[in-house]
């Protein structure tokens, strides 16, 4: 049983990685899986003055968190597929809750909580040290099975 | 701890937005933000419009079998452009903080340059509410729109 399970978990990271490998805007990013559960996939943004967004402060920009968010979220649904299929990002709602600290990486953990025939559903949170004191939280919908340039 | 109360507070930020959009300079306003260089944004007058622009590099691809643009990036853009659009029309420049965005993905965006434009619904006394929408060769047939909650309080 633990066996079975932990086969099950190798396999989603291994496919996690693979999906977030030669993604150049990820890799422009410098973003890396951190580690898959059997329900989670953790997806790590480190902290680049490159992506700053205030620069009095330090802080990240809104829009490299939600690069996170986006990637981390995609990510989870293909953690969660039986059968390969593309997907598609079809919303994605973000709350930014507090600034992210600078000089230190953002980590988001998504799960797709839901997959229908046709639609998935996921959750992220992104955070600093602590999930509970979260920097942003996103709920994203993402269409399975499309072709390739008609998303719908 | 700063003492924020006493005093006005002092942003160098703040300043170079001033200047900027004192002298109409719009590579200034890109340039006091470093995620604004890195997206590769500008920003242009059209008629009445402030129109960002996200020029096409490669390192904003998403998916290089499309190939199409990363969503982040698009994301990035709409919020980017209504941040641009509130710090242009506004008397008394403010940073706007964003509290939520959210993005509907209409189309997949093609490795071209990406134009956006945000539009304020609402301006509150501490609330504005900001649409977006971003597109590519035909404006009648967005890659992405949005909507944008924003606290924008002074100090």
């Amino acid at each position: 049983m633990t066996d079975e399970r932990d086969a099950r978990t190798e396999r989603k990271l291994k496919l996690a990685r693979a999906f977030s490998r030669n993604v150049p805007h990820n890799e422009a990013l410098g973003m890396r899986i951190v580690d898959v559960t059997e329900s989670e996939v953790f997806f790590e943004l480190p902290y680049d003055t490159k992506l700053v967004g205030n620069p009095d402060t330090g802080t990240l920009h809104g829009g490299a968190i939600t690069a996170l968010l986006d990637a981390s979220s995609g990510l989870a649904v293909f953690a969660a597929l039986t059968e390969l299929v593309p997907i598609a990002t079809l919303d994605l709602r973000i709350d930014y809750l507090k600034p992210a600290a600078p000089g230190k990486s953002v980590i988001s953990r998504a799960t797709c909580y839901k997959i229908t025939r046709n639609v998935a559903f996921t959750r992220a949170v992104a955070y600093q040290d602590d999930p509970e004191d979260a920097v942003a939280h996103a709920v994203g919908t993402f269409m399975l099975s499309t072709k390739p340039g008609n998303p719908s | 701890m700063t003492d924020e109360a006493s005093a006005p507070p002092s942003s160098p930020l703040l300043d170079r937005l001033i200047a900027a959009k004192a002298a109409h300079d719009h590579q200034g306003l890109i340039d006091a933000v470093p995620y604004a260089r890195f997206l590769g944004l500008t920003t242009a007058m059209q008629g009445d419009e402030l129109i960002t622009t996200m020029r096409f590099a490669p390192h904003l691809i998403g998916n290089p079998t499309l190939p199409a643009l990363h969503g982040g990036t698009l994301g990035a853009l709409l919020e980017s452009a209504a941040i641009f659009q509130l710090l242009w029309r506004a008397e008394t420049i403010v940073l706007p903080k964003t509290i939520t965005l959210t993005i509907d993905y209409l189309r997949s965006g093609a490795p071209v340059d990406t134009h956006a434009r945000g539009t304020v619904t609402r301006q509150g006394r501490r609330i504005t509410n900001v649409r977006m929408e971003a597109w590519q060769a035909d404006r009648a047939a967005p890659v992405a729109t949005a909507h944008a909650i924003f606290l924008v309080m002074r100090g």
